[in-house]
């Protein structure tokens, strides 16, 4: 390569007009571009849900409070759920997946790149569907057409004698609008996966994060459809007349729950899988060690997508089954604990003999660790049926999933932003105020959802847009709705870092984690066509092998 | 780290793997097959439990000769898909456009059933928990069939104007896939609706 | 007869609160008490359960207090002190005998939950009914509980009137649940776990409360718009005074001489389509039964005393007291509304 450097003239011609820029974006078939449209995308959703939520606290700030009415409240927390699940949760994590998946396993691109413009746009559309319904109907005034019915939308109260007015439609429509999108990324997630891999990389030798992606888009095929299949019902019965749920037709709204938590409980390990495919690149990486027991977090991944698909009926402990079918869903449920677990310790025993480094990426997945494992524990307490006849659909369910949600996965999603953000962006964060966002969001998630779990066991339902007092509810209401402050705090942070760094951070250069996947081998930005010669890989951390030749990852695979 | 020497001399050039094609078409009739599965799912649950209306052995016939027509239509599109790949374009052609008459000889005999429930029968979608899921199932399969007899006429009119070649039997194959998907799923539905359901 | 809320069992002298296990809890935890404890268990089925999710605390407690103390211990100890001068440190890629210990044991802990909360749910859910239980029929209306008792021949709403239970010679109460609209769920935490009311899915239930006094708990499945005040009021009754109300409660409508106005307006206005009062032509069931309202504490399903002003109130326009409450404001003036509550109050 020659060392000679070319002195151009300083240009003449101005940067291309911004509908030029624009029009790029939005026709892009680059895998890395659809990947920051999906996590862009879902930032700005990550803010509206935030406020729906800040909304609902508000109101339950103290006993019969009037800060809004129910009706809006009762949109409130289904827009929540609704929006933080399909369009936050799963667009970011889909971004992810598919702006590293290519870069990780040597690949220019995805599968198919039309698709996966496809099915982003997709999912963007049917956002903007659910959102569309706050200016339908009465307009503003009750939040419009808002879906209200809760983001699991349990029939009867879908029918139209329950819910005249189109708001169960938006959210039927919306979600299956996104859920093609959703279907169609995992569709390309798993071409790409199997048939995309540069030479040498076996499925044995693929990043961590690309495995657990596939076993992510294996559920999202076969958990996502019935969910497709349910609202199609849901719509026959509420436009043609028919009777799926229909109990006065002697139809059954049990079957509704069926059907929806058979997409519901797999969905979230949709969710959570991605997850653990962030903490397993990160905390090797800063605790300078491979990761523990490779086979065996492939394995145990396998597993948990294997057993999600049995334990659904865990959400519906009180609906009146059998003992028999109540015992067997205590049974699958315990039993998706044992490779879980089995996660947590091989990450424990990743950090366990190595030299820890604490930038920002791995305070998120340390905390990760602490509150996953607590995550856990309030599940299998859940898992046991007569425990869950007490605590079920109250205020401590809300508080384990958040646990999950916040505490597992927006953590290491936080992880994943800084760690990638140099690779996306080409340069540094602050790591001051990476910190100061980690502390201010620590501090607000323990504040909410750790006192969330008292109203929980002392009888507050959830759902309910008001308590009465002298049930011992209010101290424990005050605090989590302060707690919500401080995370907000911490991610106004977050926003201010990327948007201040991405102009004025210090450049990143390729490598500044010296880390071992092939993304880290190519220039931040990564240019559009990835790898100007596609790689030919030994082990599962190529960068280790070359950084040490006398001591390469292959010979002791 | 500027060039990185990334090849590792002594690695193996056969590196083979499968095609993204098939791949991408095996999810997806993994995914349909969970759609379809749940409406099955569905009518199993409410056989025996309409309330009122008419009752499956009391209206429905038994679709032999449609059902036959759709079956043949799996190995004629195997066959068409096996002389492509020969090249023996008009003969592909011939066999392809075969695969269309018989499957768009399927709808017509569910229209013709269809048309016998309602007008003669009275049984509509709304009539009750058997017509609700009856026509969801077999609808949801038929409209998988115009889907598929759209992108099989498709290719027959790119085939006819001479553009399919014999490099493109990948392609074709992939589509046949999907059909011999829509032809399992019938059997499925035909067991299950006019068998054991009757 | 009814004690106030937050009396929650006998008072030993010795200024403890004592549950009906004999459990005792010091006094100074009283604020972290609520009428809605599920750990302050008043009933057999809630009592399972709490000795059951003591044993999963206890288990689950342990895990947390290993695994936390090793993650705690990692970080601390493995911190990076830049003393090995850019070493990397040894390259640990798994150990099977660890991976099969915690393998092993996380297993052997799942088989041990899993077998003590299947003992549990078959206790609870096919626990043997003795013949002299009470039959109870809760049907679940958008927002308000309807309560008929068939050998009683009682109809009532809102607020559930049982026995006691004696141990020695148990009188349990069981429910069967239904819904005549969308899902709801009974749950008074200190009487049971929940069960949900599923229109066409007709659930069963039972409790046999110990003391006497006042169980509080609310609706526990969204049901629409007034989900939040669909409050549960279960007065658990001495012998005597579960008679005594079964008595009144079986008399036949308060008639006076005299029709008063407010009934006039009553018997004119759509009022009668929705409510029953027994004996005269009201007989809708699309609300409360109103034969007795007087007899009870509260109205709007819990979340209003029923005193006469509120009763105003309430007649006059529901919407400010319960917005979204199926009951229409009927266009009445302040005067009939006040007509009408007077009626209402000779109904006890």
């Amino acid at each position: 390569m020659s060392t000679q450097s070319i002195a151009w003239p300083k240009s003449e011609v101005g940067s291309r007009p911004l509908a030029e820029r624009l029009h790029e974006w939005v026709t892009t078939v680059d895998h890395k571009r659809l990947g920051i449209l999906y996590i862009l995308y879902a930032l700005l959703l990550l803010l509206v849900g935030g406020a729906e939520a800040a909304i609902l606290r508000i109101q339950l700030i103290r006993p019969l409070y009037n800060f809004v009415s129910p009706q809006v409240f009762n949109r409130m927390f289904t827009m929540h759920g609704t929006t933080m699940i399909f369009f936050v949760a799963m667009p970011v994590l889909f971004g992810f997946a598919n702006y590293l998946i290519p870069l990780m396993i040597g690949a220019r691109d995805m599968a198919f790149p039309r698709l996966n413009a496809f099915s982003f746009w997709m999912t963007a559309f049917g956002g903007m569907l659910l959102y569309f319904s706050f200016v339908g109907g009465d307009g503003l005034y009750g939040a419009g057409n808002a879906p209200d019915v809760g983001w699991f939308a349990y029939a009867p109260l879908t029918a139209q004698t329950f819910s005249r007015g189109h708001s169960t439609d938006f959210w039927i429509l919306s979600l299956l609008v996104s859920g093609f999108g959703s279907i169609g990324t995992a569709i390309n997630i798993i071409a790409t996966v199997l048939c995309m891999r540069c030479p040498g990389m076996t499925l044995g030798k693929m990043p961590l994060l690309a495995w657990l992606n596939l076993v992510m888009a294996a559920l999202v095929i076969l958990a996502v459809s019935p969910l497709t299949a349910a609202q199609v019902m849901l719509l026959v019965d509420r436009y043609l007349g028919g009777h799926f749920f229909d109990t006065q037709a002697g139809g059954s709204a049990v079957m509704w729950m069926h059907f929806f938590w058979i997409f519901g409980h797999p969905e979230v390990y949709v969710l959570v899988i991605p997850a653990f495919a962030f903490a397993s690149e990160i905390i090797p990486v800063f605790s300078r060690k491979a990761i523990f027991g490779y086979p065996i977090m492939v394995a145990a991944t396998v597993c948990i997508g294997f057993i999600s698909m049995s334990v659904w009926a865990h959400h519906m402990f009180t609906v009146g089954m059998s003992s028999a079918a109540n015992t067997f869903f205590v049974l699958s449920t315990m039993a998706i604990a044992v490779p879980t677990g089995i996660k947590i310790f091989n990450w424990l025993a990743t950090m366990w003999g190595g030299q820890i480094d604490f930038k920002t990426p791995m305070l998120f997945c340390v905390a990760f660790l602490f509150q996953f494992l607590i995550a856990g524990l309030t599940g299998i307490m859940l898992g046991a049926a007569p425990f869950n006849w007490q605590l079920g659909n109250s205020y401590f369910v809300i508080a384990h999933f958040h646990y999950v949600i916040v505490g597992g996965i927006l953590f290491t999603l936080f992880g994943a932003f800084y760690y990638w953000f140099p690779k996306m962006s080409g340069r540094m964060y602050n790591e001051t105020l990476g910190k100061l966002h980690f502390w201010l969001f620590v501090v607000g998630f323990h504040l909410t959802f750790d006192f969330m779990h008292i109203p929980g066991i002392l009888g507050m339902p959830r759902r309910i847009y008001t308590y009465e007092p002298g049930r011992g509810w209010d101290i424990w209401n005050l605090i989590v709705t302060i707690g919500v402050f401080f995370q907000a705090a911490g991610v106004l942070v977050f926003i201010v870092n990327l948007l201040w760094s991405r102009r004025r951070g210090k450049i990143a250069g390729r490598d500044p984690w010296d880390a071992w996947t092939l993304e880290w081998s190519l220039p931040s930005p990564p240019p559009a066509y990835n790898f100007a010669t596609i790689p030919e890989v030994r082990s599962r951390r190529p960068l280790w092998d070359l950084k040490h030749p006398e001591d390469p990852d292959w010979q002791y695979e | 780290m500027s060039a990185l020497p990334l090849t590792v001399p002594e690695a193996n050039s056969q590196w083979n793997l499968p095609a993204r094609g098939p791949v991408a078409m095996y999810c997806l009739i993994a995914a349909e097959a969970a759609i379809f599965t749940i409406f099955v799912v569905a009518y199993i649950f409410y056989i025996g439990k309409s309330l009122t209306g008419p009752q499956p052995r009391n209206v429905l016939r038994v679709p032999i000769f449609f059902t036959v027509c759709l079956l043949s239509s799996s190995l004629t599109i195997h066959f068409a898909v096996k002389l492509l790949r020969s090249g023996r374009l008009r003969s592909f052609a011939l066999w392809w456009l075969l695969t269309i008459a018989l499957g768009a000889a399927f709808l017509a005999g569910t229209a013709s059933e269809w048309r016998h429930l309602i007008y003669d029968e009275g049984l509509t979608i709304q009539t009750n928990l058997f017509g609700t899921t009856y026509y969801s199932l077999v609808g949801l399969h038929a409209f998988h069939v115009t889907v598929g007899l759209l992108a099989l006429g498709t290719v027959a009119i790119f085939a006819l104007l001479g553009y399919v070649k014999q490099e493109h039997a990948g392609r074709a194959e992939v589509l046949s896939m999907y059909w011999h998907f829509v032809d399992v799923v019938w059997i499925v539905v035909f067991i299950v609706v006019y068998i054991v359901g009757r | 007869m009814c004690r106030s809320v937050h009396d929650n069992g006998s008072h030993s002298k010795s200024g403890y609160l004592s549950f009906t296990t004999g459990r005792t809890v010091p006094r100074a935890m009283h604020w972290l008490l609520s009428p809605t404890n599920i750990f302050a268990p008043a009933s057999t089925p809630a009592q399972s359960i709490f000795d059951l999710s003591r044993f999963v605390l206890i288990v689950t407690g342990a895990i947390f207090v290993v695994v936390f103390t090793l993650l705690a211990y990692a970080v601390v100890k493995f911190r990076n002190t830049h003393a090995s001068d850019g070493r990397e440190p040894a390259q640990i890629y798994g150990s099977t005998q660890v991976e099969l210990a915690w393998t092993v044991i996380p297993v052997l802990i799942v088989v041990v939950l899993f077998l003590t909360a299947a003992r549990v749910i078959a206790a609870i859910q096919n626990a043997a009914r003795p013949s002299n239980a009470l039959e109870v029929t809760v049907v679940g209306h958008q927002f308000w509980w309807e309560y008929r008792y068939p050998s009683l021949k009682i109809v009532t709403a809102n607020e559930l009137h049982i026995p006691v239970s004696d141990p020695a010679h148990p009188t349990p109460t069981y429910l069967t649940l239904l819904s005549a609209d969308t899902d709801h769920s009974f749950w008074v935490p200190r009487l049971g776990g929940k069960t949900d009311l599923i229109p066409n899915h007709p659930n069963r239930m039972w409790m046999d409360p110990q003391e006497p006094g006042l169980y509080l708990g609310q609706c526990a499945q969204y049901c629409g718009t007034q989900h939040a005040k669909m409050l549960l009021r279960v007065y658990a009754d001495t012998p005597e005074d579960f008679d005594r109300w079964v008595q009144e409660q079986s008399r036949p409508a308060r008639v006076s001489p005299a029709i008063s106005e407010g009934q006039r307006i009553f018997e004119r206005t759509a009022c009668i389509n929705c409510h029953t009062i027994a004996g005269t032509p009201a007989n809708g069931t699309f609300g409360p039964d109103l034969t007795h309202l007087m007899s009870r504490q509260t109205i709007a399903s819990g979340s209003t005393k029923n005193t006469l002003a509120n009763l105003v109130a309430w007649i006059y326009n529901p919407e400010v007291i319960k917005p979204g409450s199926k009951m229409p404001s009927m266009g009445l003036s302040t005067l009939q509304a006040a007509q009408i509550a007077e009626y209402l109050a000779t109904l006890r």
